[in-house]
């Protein structure tokens, strides 16, 4: 470990995250429908002949019913079981026997499962993707078995880290209703309940074409990728009674929350502050893309608002940093940390920090340093480009988060178009204390 | 939530290459070789930097300068204050990363081919002339400092360093290259300006560039960043001698997940058997979810949710090492069965059928990880780092097919040793006495 980072603090957001007619989006980019409503889309990349094969459910942890949190994840964990057509383990056997890598992740809005492989063995991976879509058979002694894995995933990913159990706490208390509250891995007493009735109602309500996006990206032609899929998922009928996502929204939120977490294995205590912030939609990100730009101006690196102010100015803090995930289906947040120095309280951390705030509203965006954050956004694109799995993820986040194939491509015009002015709108818009949890992570024997 | 994640150190397993790319090597006028893949495709070039020797050229008593160092050379150089400097590197739009292990200095850096000029310059003056002033090394020092105070919390950091400390003891690897609270704080702006001087100099240098870059480019870029660098540095030291003596050492910490480090002599990739060693690894618990240890410890009984292993072949040392996590009171069943496995592989090796997936997955998997400019200079510096020939990605999978069953059940027999086989334990584990010592 050479500094602190937003991974070591547990800061990185989980939240990071429809179309007729082909649309040829970019050079790279094509995307389409299958007739049972499945979603396309094919990202060309040649130059080695290896092709990521992905399929995104539009369902995720927010989409769970009450009291079985955690059945969106695990479920995702037995569709490596056993199907009608695979032995429980056949599925990765198979991909590794082929030379690929399999796995799969779950977050808030969507559960995506993925292979790498030689792009010759593409039709193998569809032929078993579709296999599971629909013909998971599930058996009690492995369910017993994986949900103690899920546990020990629990342990090391939560239990063990003081970080994620603060974060945890914290997001309970900045949503008051949504089911972002939840983690998405669960709540432990929830998933020591967990079982075969739980994950097939979800695998029943929510695996369908018509709630699945294909993404494959590499190696490949959108004409070959069609006829293959119209081979392996064709053939699958859609859900005739899958619905809208609706789930609970939040209420006016109008009561600054604070919470404090100890715990003895702390040995840097931090200020952490969420505000609750509008995500993007679909036709209308621009509010998002300020906010996006804000979060580079106040808390991305060296030359970003708070480091100048309490790094170098003032040595209050060894770590700031400003966090907006703006992909996600419903109402995000946009998150400041600042880590104090040795002898710094958090109280005084705290006040500084909100004093750099406070002093921003006042004084607006610097030109130059816009300038610079602008030119970075654009370079990003073109440095994307060299990571092909990075723009299929991508996409995958935006096409089950309420974004379109068009409101992915027209992203890097909208941060350009972004004016100082978009900025200091979108900071009095969001710096909202009575819609914020301002949590304070501190050892069990204070010492401040 | 991933399914799984696999840990980082897996990277030291993963072996370098294949035949689809061309590399060339790249002598600059002033004599500094690189290899280049030159791809046109994307207008940026990814350059990749290796000093070998990394924190290990350091003494003892100043552990963790290296280090410090590292972190500061993006904090300021030639006339620029670190805020100038990074204004600068963020209005050209380039990245460069510095950082720094147990056998090497790393300096990764992507630029646009619009600004090249002037990104290599900055990057320059960062290698060539660092600032090192006193208000950045204050900076830079208190954020070393936070995280040594956590990883003293921290109960993965805690198991590395116990592990680390039992099989290397006095050697540079025995300790983290982090330092102490103490050491760190001990450290003068003296000494960053000498480790700069012993770690970053023309004799121990690895150069790889991909992307949007002739040879000819490349020459003059490479005389230009690092001709100034001085011709020779610091000694390195020479290899560590790793002691297993078997056991369970148990370190108390109060967290619900026990977390486990565990391993065993290893062996080189010069060794005319690695390649056996690096598939019964595969088999054992380096392949991902058809490994046996993961098939045992987390498919049948639901005791983790990772189990690993890995051949770690470092300049100075082998080890054949892994790791798992589970709750305190199922810790001990873990344990018992990864020892179980390693007898069982030893005694009985592995099946024709295990070898031919293996072959399969490893033969499969190689070209497809040459898929990115970043990517391949990454690859290709390891390469040279590791002595390979420049084809060696061409003969690579043969050598992978090459071992045969009888190969890889002699080297489980001889190499696979379970009394050697040591755990280090971190947390409040049930049923698992400390053994060792």
């Amino acid at each position: 470990m050479l500094r602190l980072s937003a991974v070591t603090l547990g800061l990185v957001l989980a939240l990071s995250h429809a179309m007729a007619r082909p649309v040829l989006a970019d050079d790279q980019v094509t995307s389409f429908t299958l007739e049972n409503g499945m979603d396309v889309v094919v990202i060309e990349d040649h130059r080695a002949p290896v092709v990521m094969h992905m399929v995104w459910y539009r369902a995720g942890s927010a989409d769970e019913p009450a009291g079985a949190s955690g059945i969106a994840h695990f479920l995702e964990h037995l569709m490596f079981k056993r199907t009608e057509k695979m032995e429980s383990g056949e599925f990765s056997r198979t991909v590794a026997r082929n030379g690929g890598r399999d796995n799969a992740f779950t977050s808030y809005d969507y559960t995506a499962y993925f292979q790498r492989v030689a792009s010759d063995r593409l039709g193998l991976m569809m032929q078993m993707e579709a296999d599971r879509m629909v013909n998971l058979r599930l058996d009690d002694a492995e369910i017993a078995t994986e949900r103690d894995v899920i546990i020990e995933e629990r342990n090391q990913r939560v239990e063990n880290s003081p970080a994620a159990l603060f974060r945890e706490q914290k997001d309970a208390v900045q949503y008051l209703n949504h089911r972002y509250g939840v983690p998405i891995i669960g709540w432990r007493h929830e998933m020591v309940a967990l079982d075969r009735d739980d994950a097939l109602a979800f695998y029943k309500q929510f695996y369908a074409p018509n709630n699945a996006i294909l993404i494959v990206a590499g190696d490949v032609t959108p004409d070959a990728v069609r006829a293959l899929a119209e081979q392996h998922y064709g053939p699958i009928p859609a859900n005739p009674d899958l619905r809208e996502r609706l789930r609970p929204s939040e209420p006016p939120q109008t009561a600054e929350r604070r919470l404090i977490y100890r715990d003895a294995r702390v040995a840097q205590p931090y200020v952490s502050r969420s505000y609750l912030a509008p995500e993007r939609d679909s036709g209308a990100q621009e509010t998002a893309a300020a906010l996006n730009v804000l979060a580079e101006v106040l808390g991305s690196g060296t030359t970003s608002v708070m480091a100048e102010a309490l790094q170098f100015d003032s040595q209050i803090a060894t770590f700031t940093g400003a966090f907006y995930g703006g992909t996600a289906l419903d109402r995000t947040t946009f998150d400041v940390v600042v880590v104090p120095s040795e002898g710094v309280s958090l109280e005084e951390a705290e006040a500084a920090m909100d004093r750099v705030l406070a002093d921003f509203l006042n004084t607006g965006v610097d030109a130059e340093q816009l300038e610079r954050i602008k030119m970075q956004m654009r370079a990003a694109q073109i440095y994307a480009r060299d990571d092909v799995e990075s723009i299929a993820n991508r996409y995958g986040r935006a096409l089950t988060q309420g974004l379109t194939v068009a409101d992915v491509q027209a992203w890097p015009d909208l941060l350009q178009a972004v004016t100082a002015d978009d900025v200091l709108a979108a900071a009095r818009m969001v710096l909202d204390r009575r819609q914020a949890v301002t949590g304070w992570l501190m050892a069990e024997e204070v010492t401040q | 939530m991933l399914r799984f994640i696999l840990p980082v150190m897996l990277a030291l397993a993963a072996l370098p290459v294949r035949a689809a790319i061309e590399i060339k090597e790249v002598v600059s006028p002033g004599g500094i070789t690189a290899w280049l893949v030159e791809d046109h495709a994307i207008p940026f070039t990814a350059l990749e930097i290796r000093f070998r020797g990394g924190a290990s050229v350091e003494a003892a008593e100043q552990r963790g300068v290296t280090n410090l160092m590292t972190a500061l050379l993006e904090e300021g150089a030639g006339e620029m204050d670190a805020r100038a400097f990074a204004r600068a590197r963020d209005g050209l739009a380039a990245s460069f990363r510095y950082s720094v292990s147990d056998d090497a200095l790393s300096v990764s850096a992507q630029f646009l081919t619009e600004n090249r000029d002037a990104a290599v310059d900055l990057l320059r003056q960062s290698l060539i002339q660092p600032r090192f002033d006193d208000d950045a090394i204050e900076r830079v020092r208190a954020q070393v400092l936070s995280g040594l105070r956590s990883d003293e919390k921290n109960p993965q950091n805690i198991a590395s360093r116990r592990f680390d400390g039992l099989v290397y003891g006095d050697h540079p690897y025995g300790s983290s290259l982090d330092g102490t609270i103490d050491t760190v704080s001990a450290l003068t702006r003296d000494d960053l300006v000498a480790a700069h001087a012993g770690a970053m100099a023309r004799d121990r240098i690895h150069v790889s560039a991909v992307g949007d870059i002739t040879e000819a480019e490349l020459g003059a870029l490479l005389d230009s960043l690092l001709g100034a660098l001085p011709a020779t540095g610091a000694a390195l030291p020479g290899p560590a001698a790793p002691e297993f003596r078997g056991g369970v050492d148990v370190v108390d910490f109060p967290t619900p997940q026990s977390v486990v480090l565990f391993g065993q002599p290893g062996i080189g990739q010069e060794d005319p058997d690695f390649f056996a060693a690096f598939i019964l690894d595969h088999i054992m618990g380096g392949g991902g979810f058809e490994s046996r240890l993961m098939t045992e410890v987390r498919e049948k009984r639901g005791l983790t949710y990772g189990v690993y292993t890995y051949l770690a072949d470092r300049d100075l040392a082998q080890i054949w090492g892994g790791s798992v996590a589970s709750a305190n009171d199922r810790v001990a069943e873990a344990v018992e069965v990864i020892r179980a496995e390693w007898a069982r592989m030893q005694q009985d090796g592995i099946t024709q059928d295990e070898l031919d997936n293996a072959k399969t997955y490893l033969t499969g998997a190689y070209p497809l990880r040459f898929d990115g400019n970043g990517t391949i200079a990454n690859i290709i510096v390891g390469m040279q780092m590791r002595g390979l020939p420049i084809d060696y990605a061409a003969t690579r999978n043969d050598q992978v097919n090459a071992v045969t069953l009888a190969d890889a059940n002699r080297v489980a027999r001889t190499l696979l040793d379970p009394a050697r086989l040591s755990f280090v334990v971190v947390g409040q584990p049930e049923g698992l006495m400390g053994t060792s010592n």
